[in-house]
């Protein structure tokens, strides 16, 4: 290169605050609040639900998988409905980390794949979201479930 | 035609754009440029049952309103330079299938309309061809899916994050002089000052438009002030503010009038899509739109365009590569019929 204009410009560690100073932050306190407010609804929602399972009668131990269904059902109808995406973007976090935003992270790949087809669409792209959380989750229940047997049964 | 300087190419009457045409989204065509769009399609899927196949035929649409309006067939295209943000540019791909028109597939991401402009003009005034159609689009949906999250998850974007523009442009350029010339254009070089954060593409690729801006006024010998304005593609907000800092270092001016970007004006605040649009359409759409439009009405006599592209992957991404962009320069000017 004839020209040399690199002396005008900043190091990486220089830009990198230059990009730091010009750009602005997520508003963290109103994320919190908004995140506290819409996922406290939804666990008082879960709650109710868990009352009308007792009103029908389910037992102690079948009253989770009721309540899991019927969120997790309600979260995947919002989101065909196209309205569970627009309470993400309000909500952040308080709509993600309830298991209504489980069903989400489920039925939006399902829906954007269905064109690829059945099986190499919604099948293989299902959980692409949801992976990562079922693969960590699952490892993390058989580790501590082996804890638990060594406990019980070893010592 | 000649080479001047380092990088830039400079044509000499050689090369005149004779017509253009731009379509748009329904967002885009709410927002503040709404009025210079060809034709704004209301269903995002253009009648099709695909993202990819709604944006071939949005490509498909501007080159058949962008001869139309210059009142040539589709035989007359001496060659077609296009490219998309798909992978292996799909969109442009199925677009030519189906026009059969001979075609050169263009790619430098959102930089591509200003990559073709600038190979079409040499294609043009080298004589390889009477004319050349440079085109370039983009489509929110597609984008997204490939870059980004399936369209109904429920997430938050941070305040840098930009809106791919649903958006096509097209310019049909020739020898015979009209009223808009191509003069000169920059060949960038790939530039990285290691951003790593892949929504925050205006501070990836601010350095290389710097880059090319630096070098295009150094092998022109001419000084910033000689552009009515300088129009980059889609920089958005923050990245735009990012370059005027850089710009600064250099040439100690205010630049707060000259410079106009494309993604930060394509919608408005109310539409809150955070830092602007982005994507190859945004440049495209407003280039072949509105910035045509005010050369064409005398409000504007010279502009240099900055198209600015981000050549990384998802893979690239998730193997933690930071983001190398390249930005195109082409200057274009006025010129008074005889």
């Amino acid at each position: 290169m004839k020209t040399d204009n690199i002396r005008f410009f900043p190091s990486e560690k220089e830009y990198k605050k230059i990009v730091e100073e010009k750009t602005p932050n997520s508003k963290k306190v109103q994320g919190f609040l908004r995140a506290f407010w819409v996922g406290g609804v939804i666990c008082v929602i879960g709650y109710f639900v868990g009352v009308l399972g007792e009103w029908i009668g389910f037992s102690e131990k079948n009253l989770p998988m009721f309540n899991a269904s019927v969120l997790v059902y309600f979260g995947t109808l919002l989101t065909g409905l196209g309205i569970y995406d627009r309470i993400g973007k309000y909500a952040g976090a308080g709509s993600i980390v309830p298991i209504t935003g489980f069903a989400n992270s489920v039925c939006a790949p399902a829906m954007e794949f269905r064109r690829e087809g059945v099986v190499t669409g919604i099948g293989a792209k299902l959980f692409t979201i949801a992976g990562p959380v079922l693969t960590f989750g699952i490892s993390a229940s058989v580790i501590y479930g082996f804890i638990y047997w060594l406990k019980e049964y070893v010592f | 035609m000649n080479r001047r300087g380092d990088r830039t190419v400079v044509f000499e009457n050689e090369a005149y754009i004779s017509s253009s045409a731009s379509i748009a989204g329904k967002k885009e065509g709410d927002g503040p440029l709404g009025n210079s769009f060809d034709e704004i399609v209301k269903d995002d899927l253009l009648g099709t049952e695909s993202w990819e196949k709604a944006e071939s035929e949005l490509v498909k649409r501007t080159i058949y309103r962008c001869i139309e309006k210059r009142g040539i067939e589709l035989e007359d295209v001496g060659v077609l330079l296009a490219g998309d943000l798909n992978a292996q540019i799909i969109s442009s791909g199925f677009a030519a299938r189906d026009l059969g028109v001979p075609f050169l597939g263009m790619y430098g991401a959102c930089s591509t309309m200003i990559e073709s402009l600038l190979t079409g003009a040499v294609f043009v005034a080298s004589g390889a061809s009477q004319n050349a159609l440079a085109c370039a689009s983009s489509h929110f949906c597609t984008a997204e899916r490939q870059f980004r999250t399936p369209l109904e998850l429920g997430t938050q974007r941070p305040p840098s994050a930009q809106w791919t523009a649903t958006a096509a442009g097209a310019c049909l350029i020739e020898h015979e002089k009209t009223e808009i010339e191509i003069t000169s254009g920059t060949i960038g070089r790939v530039i990285d000052l290691k951003i790593k954060d892949a929504s925050h593409m205006g501070a990836a690729m601010a350095p290389a438009v710097t880059d090319t801006l630096f070098g295009h006024l150094d092998d022109m010998k001419t000084e910033l002030s000689s552009y009515d304005k300088i129009i980059t593609g889609d920089l958005g907000i923050y990245g735009l503010d990012i370059l005027k800092e850089l710009v600064k270092r250099k040439y100690k001016m205010n630049t707060d009038e000259l410079f106009y970007d494309c993604g930060a004006n394509l919608y408005s605040k109310q539409q809150d899509v955070h830092a602007g649009g982005s994507g190859c359409g945004c440049i495209a759409g407003v280039l072949s739109g509105y910035i045509i439009d005010l050369l064409r009405k005398n409000e504007y006599q010279k502009v240099l365009l900055l198209g600015s592209g981000a050549m990384m992957s998802v893979t690239s991404s998730l193997q933690g590569e930071s983001i190398p962009s390249i930005s195109y320069a082409i200057s274009l000017e006025r010129c008074e019929n005889d």
